[in-house]
């Protein structure tokens, strides 16, 4: 069941890429000039053009070009950047890491704070705290991701000099983006866990479990928070898209060297070919791990069935 | 209106307050916000300049609130599209099923599995930079969940009686859906909008922070933070005020959208 769900899943995917690469292919015939030269870019030597030429069969129609397109994209032939020629794959797949490193220290930061937060203001419904909470995660979400990081720079690396404000490679670096990215993904939490547990605490079995003496720690790990993880993990699933929509500022004020300060350095030159690296691998991390949460869910709670 | 719904009207008035002057600006004696002043470069606040003045000597004060009239109107008019546009997708996916719909939710499936940012940004590449780009980018990603929504209302009222007797009675599926089906559905549209202007407002500042919003000289509160960043050390009150400005009106429009949220049960997962 399960196997074929996610073989589902990953079918589904074709389509999605299809559609994905139809809108970057259409982006570069928007482009003046020729299609060929707007993947190899003006420094490309006549070589590298006469090939790609040839590939998309620039004498052809529309259609026979962008499966040629697609053939090129098939074997991890995204082009070459305009400035520094060097391969889009190639360096796509030098900084994913980066990003992927700074996306699970600020999930690492933004899960257990969101959660305990959340908890504690649904548990104490009604009270002083969960004003506090309320209140600080609704800031949470107004803070523009741009604007805290410009001003967590400026109080803990330039003022107080804690921290180096920007670059990449150890923790060191890591520290400072992390925070910032985490911001508006705990304030979310907070608000899902706060709801989901709301809900539970009022359920009838929270009342039998109260009711016949079972300890207050049992309740809580075993009845509540078991029952309430699913929208939980749903909303760190979908918080993946915003920690690549927020990289992509992050990244760049904080010269931390990923995918998303790799995005915007193409967007700033208009370097297509790795404007479109970057949407094509973007999309799919966000595809995968969605897939990844629904298969999740399967294991979390055996009510979810996932029909193939 | 219960005492929720009054107390969801405060920050409402601060946001429309600060949209007016922006508006009355020019009959209002504050500095002129485009006025290059060499005499004043990088003052910080003081009694002449309430919050300084940028490296160009333009009076900062003056531009937060001249800002206000794009970041605000570029917020409210994205979402007004979106709306509109979800309205009409799914009003009609909801009432005729079918092909249309299949086709019309695999659409709103796609838009939805990017990364929101990150598709408007590819929108505004391909399009001349500018502020109507900036809308039709935001409102090309903010339609889908609107339709959504619609849909989902649309299914559930559809199968009803009353529905039926209109049919019966010979009225055209045009005139159920604009008639019997649409007003039901407009409380709903209202409330989603009001949830996701705060959204809006932040989508819009962060593509003028990137610098593919509304093109210099025109003040917005994300060009103005972008612009002044490599003074933050020395000027911090150049990049302070902007953002101050526009995270309280995000957090005006996260209140009101909470208020709408609790009084109308909607789910924080939900939509």
């Amino acid at each position: 069941m399960i196997t074929r769900y996610i073989i589902k899943k990953l079918l589904l995917l074709i389509p999605l890429l299809l559609g994905i690469t139809f809108v970057s292919f259409s982006l570069l015939r928007a482009l003046p000039g020729d299609i060929a030269l707007s993947l190899a870019g003006e420094r490309a030597g006549q070589e590298t053009l006469e090939n790609i030429k040839k590939e998309l069969g620039t004498d052809k129609d529309t259609l026979h070009q962008y499966t040629g397109y697609l053939k090129m994209l098939l074997r991890g032939d995204f082009g070459r950047s305009y400035y520094t020629d060097r391969d889009v794959l190639t360096d796509i797949a030098l900084k994913f890491p980066n990003t992927m490193k700074l996306a699970f220290a600020a999930m690492a930061l933004a899960v257990p704070l969101g959660i305990i937060m959340g908890y504690a203001a649904a548990f104490k419904s009604g009270s002083l705290t969960e004003k506090i909470i309320e209140g600080l995660s609704l800031a949470g979400l107004s803070i523009p991701v741009f604007w805290s990081a410009i001003i967590i720079m400026l109080i803990f690396s330039l003022g107080l000099k804690l921290l180096p404000p920007s670059g990449t490679g150890d923790i060191r670096f890591l520290i400072l983006p992390a925070c910032t990215l985490s911001i508006p993904a705990a304030a979310t939490l907070v608000r899902v866990t706060r709801t989901a547990v709301g809900e539970v605490l009022g359920m009838p079995y929270i009342t039998t479990a109260l009711a016949k003496g079972l300890p207050l720690r049992r309740i809580h790990l075993h009845h509540v928070l078991k029952n309430a993880i699913i929208p939980i993990i749903t909303i760190i699933g979908l918080d993946f898209g915003s920690y690549l929509n927020g990289a992509v500022v992050t990244e760049t004020i904080f010269g931390w060297d990923g995918i998303g300060r790799f995005t915007m350095e193409g967007i700033i030159k208009r370097d297509y070919p790795v404007i479109m690296g970057c949407i094509i691998a973007g999309t799919l991390v966000f595809v995968i791990v969605n897939l990844f949460i629904d298969v999740l869910y399967h294991y979390l709670d055996p009510r979810i069935r996932l029909h193939g | 209106m219960d005492k929720r719904g009054n107390k969801a009207l405060l920050p409402l008035f601060f946001v429309v307050f600060l949209f007016l002057l922006s508006v009355l600006f020019p009959l209002l004696p504050f500095h002129d916000p485009d006025k290059i002043n060499l005499n004043s470069l990088s003052q910080s606040p003081g009694l002449e300049h309430p919050f300084g003045t940028d490296s160009k000597g333009r009076d900062i004060f003056a531009r937060v609130i001249y800002g206000s009239k794009i970041s605000i109107g570029v917020a409210v008019a994205a979402a007004f599209v979106s709306a509109v546009v979800g309205f009409a997708v799914g009003l009609t996916a909801g009432y005729f099923g079918g092909a249309f719909d299949t086709v019309a939710m695999s659409l709103v499936d796609f838009v939805l599995s990017f990364p929101s940012l990150l598709l408007a940004i590819a929108i505004t590449v391909v399009l001349p930079p500018g502020v109507y780009t900036v809308m039709i980018a935001l409102a090309a990603v903010g339609w889908t969940s609107f339709a959504r929504l619609i849909r989902g209302r649309v299914l559930t009222l559809k199968d009803l009686a009353f529905v039926d007797a209109a049919r019966s009675v010979g009225c055209s599926d045009l005139r159920i859906m604009l008639l019997h089906l649409a007003p039901l559905c407009f409380q709903l549209a209202l409330v989603l909008t009001g949830i996701k202007l705060a959204g809006f407002l932040i989508a819009e500042a962060t593509l003028s922070f990137l610098g593919l919003g509304a093109q210099p000289p025109t003040a917005t509160w994300g060009s103005m933070i972008s612009a002044n960043r490599t003074y933050i050390l020395n000027a911090p009150w150049m990049v302070l005020y902007p953002g101050i400005a526009l995270s309280l009106t995000a957090f005006c429009f996260n209140l009101v959208g909470e208020s709408l949220k609790r009084k109308y049960g909607l789910k924080e997962y939900s939509i």
